[in-house]
């Protein structure tokens, strides 16, 4: 993103501001997209310029997110299984789950800054700009030292895939890519759900972590673990067992703790899909509901 | 110090205690958070203790209870961050903490007394209702006795004492390294991880658990959680507890004044 960022940014400060003439040959989807790979570009830019700030805070990023991994291996020192998971199983449920949530955090993270904005008085700003404010909001400071987290991720699925002993089949082999992006769908949604939360209440962008960080780590641990009810509230309500439980229980072999048919399994992309137009929608009325602070 | 002063840093601390309060709907939201990851942790113990019961000397019941202290006490020790130490890193950054040093209050012990206002608020505002919550629908263990709980609300009046002189320090390297960002993140995970709120500290392996014990952050929930489950004898935590204190708070003494001697405070 940064690449093209730095080959079109030329061009497009020639362009005019006003609404009017904004490239009517593209979607808005395609408008939004592209007006956040420039802020994404630049904030980009701006951490290059302290690359050794950047590598701290990178290293301090996968630090962070190694400690929930460094107790699964605390508790897997003393025990031999988890709810009956062996820890190459955990490992594999931890790096769907990590990998999935690091690149919506990357994507999308600074969303939780939206309520600061409101409070402030400076999301005016962006919405007299011809630009989707979803797009700006979400490219706002965008965090390239959450790569550290995806990083960690990374590590530790590509931990699980070498000692895991799985009969791969080509459903399984495809089945990983597919959830690790609907996964990274799902909890691009919860994130956009959460901003639009805060239009109501703005103090409120804790809530968020609830379902962001805590969401992430309950995936960490395998669903026979939790009460029946958590585990239906995280299946059909925020549906983030579609994100690695279920996937991950396909490729493993392992039962899910609720009734569900098998190809079930294969539909993190429709939950995604389904999960995010819902947030679009979330996301339109909180915007419509917005009243400035006037400061 | 005289009576005057002393009613200067209660001041403060009921001005940091009313600070926090103000913003009931953030309060709100942060009981929430606490009570959604006691919720997802509890259950994560629960599975341990189900493979290996009495691990680390804990039943299920105590087990259940430590998750609730930790999530009982996380914002009021600010273990993962979230007390004055990111403020007074700014001040020292942009140079305000000339102002501050030049008040007719010291520097250390004003701190402390906002600290401990917010971290009082936070006990009660943030903490009491998670608590409370995992006590309704968990099995824990409690003690009856009321010697016990003053006991430990002791200990955790000396972890505030300890959190705070941890936490100082590291706004303090702020002095010499201007941005102290990556310093206060070390220092969290330091805290998650050695304080016990991953997992508790008699749970780690052998010889690494035992050093992780005499550490300074075990003096932040380990220490106060084995006076609650009767795990540890109350006199010894306590001098565990206060020796770490007087340590850290005399090393905070030293750097402060190495600080104000030698560093150049930033202009602009």
């Amino acid at each position: 993103m940064a690449e093209t960022a730095h080959v079109t940014g030329a061009a497009d400060e020639a362009d005019p501001a006003g609404g009017i003439s904004w490239e009517p040959r593209r979607g808005r989807l395609g408008e939004g997209l592209r007006a956040y790979g420039l802020i994404a570009g630049m904030w980009i830019r701006s951490t290059m310029a302290y690359r050794t700030s950047f590598l701290l805070t990178a290293f301090g990023n996968f630090a962070m997110t190694a400690l929930d991994f460094v107790a699964i291996l605390l508790m897997f020192s003393r025990v031999d299984a988890l709810g009956g998971w062996s820890l190459p199983e955990v490992a594999f449920l931890y790096g769907l789950s990590g990998v999935s949530f690091g690149l919506a955090d990357l994507a999308i993270g600074s969303m939780e800054r939206l309520g600061q904005r409101v409070r402030d008085g400076t999301l005016d700003t962006l919405l007299v700009r011809p630009v989707p404010v979803l797009a700006q909001v979400a490219g706002d400071r965008f965090g390239l030292r959450r790569l550290g987290r995806v990083a960690q991720g990374l590590l530790v699925l590509g931990y699980a895939l070498v000692v895991l002993d799985v009969d791969w089949t080509v459903a399984k082999v495809l089945l990983v890519p597919v959830a690790l992006l609907s996964g990274a769908g799902i909890f691009c949604a919860v994130f956009v759900a959460a901003g639009a939360f805060q239009f109501a209440a703005q103090d409120a962008s804790e809530v968020a972590n609830a379902f962001t960080y805590g969401g992430t780590t309950m995936l960490q641990y395998p669903p026979a673990v939790f009460a029946l009810d958590l585990v239906r509230g995280a299946t059909f309500v925020v549906p983030l067992a579609f994100v690695n439980w279920l996937p991950a229980g396909y490729v493993l072999d392992r039962p899910y703790p609720l009734d569900l048919p098998g190809w079930v399994a294969f539909t993190p992309p429709l939950a995604a899909a389904a999960c995010c137009a819902l947030a679009g929608l979330a996301w339109r009325a909180g915007l419509r509901s917005y009243r400035s602070t006037g400061s | 110090m005289g009576a005057g002063s002393w009613r200067l840093y209660v001041a403060v601390a009921a001005g940091g205690f009313r600070r926090y309060a103000t913003y009931r709907v953030a309060t709100a939201a942060g009981v929430f958070t606490n009570t959604v990851f006691g919720l997802i942790l509890v259950y994560t113990y629960l599975a341990l203790w189900d493979e290996k019961p009495q691990l680390g000397g804990y039943d299920q019941a105590q087990a259940t209870t430590y998750v609730w202290l930790g999530q009982a006490l996380l914002a009021a020790l600010a273990i993962g961050g979230g007390g004055m130490e990111n403020e007074l890193m700014e001040r020292i950054r942009t140079g305000d903490i000339a102002v501050d040093l030049y008040r007719p209050a010291d520097l250390q012990l004003r701190w402390l007394a906002e600290d401990v206002g917010r971290a009082l608020f936070q006990l009660l505002g943030r903490g009491v209702v998670p608590f409370v919550f995992g006590a309704l629908f968990f099995p824990v263990a409690l003690p009856s006795r009321v010697s016990v709980w003053a006991a430990f609300l002791l200990a955790v009046a000396l972890a505030m004492l300890v959190g705070f002189a941890l936490r100082y320090l590291v706004a303090l390297s702020a002095f010499w390294l201007l941005d102290g960002t990556g310093v206060a993140q070390m220092a969290w995970i330091a805290g998650l991880f050695g304080s016990g709120m991953l997992l508790p500290l008699n749970v780690f392996p052998g010889a690494f658990g035992e050093v992780v014990r005499v550490l300074p952050w075990s003096a932040l929930l380990q220490g106060p959680a084995d006076v609650l489950l009767g795990e540890a004898d109350p006199v010894g935590v306590f001098a565990f507890q206060a020796a770490w204190a007087v340590v850290l708070l005399g090393a905070g003494r030293l750097v402060q004044s190495a600080a104000t001697r030698r560093v150049v405070v930033q202009g602009g």
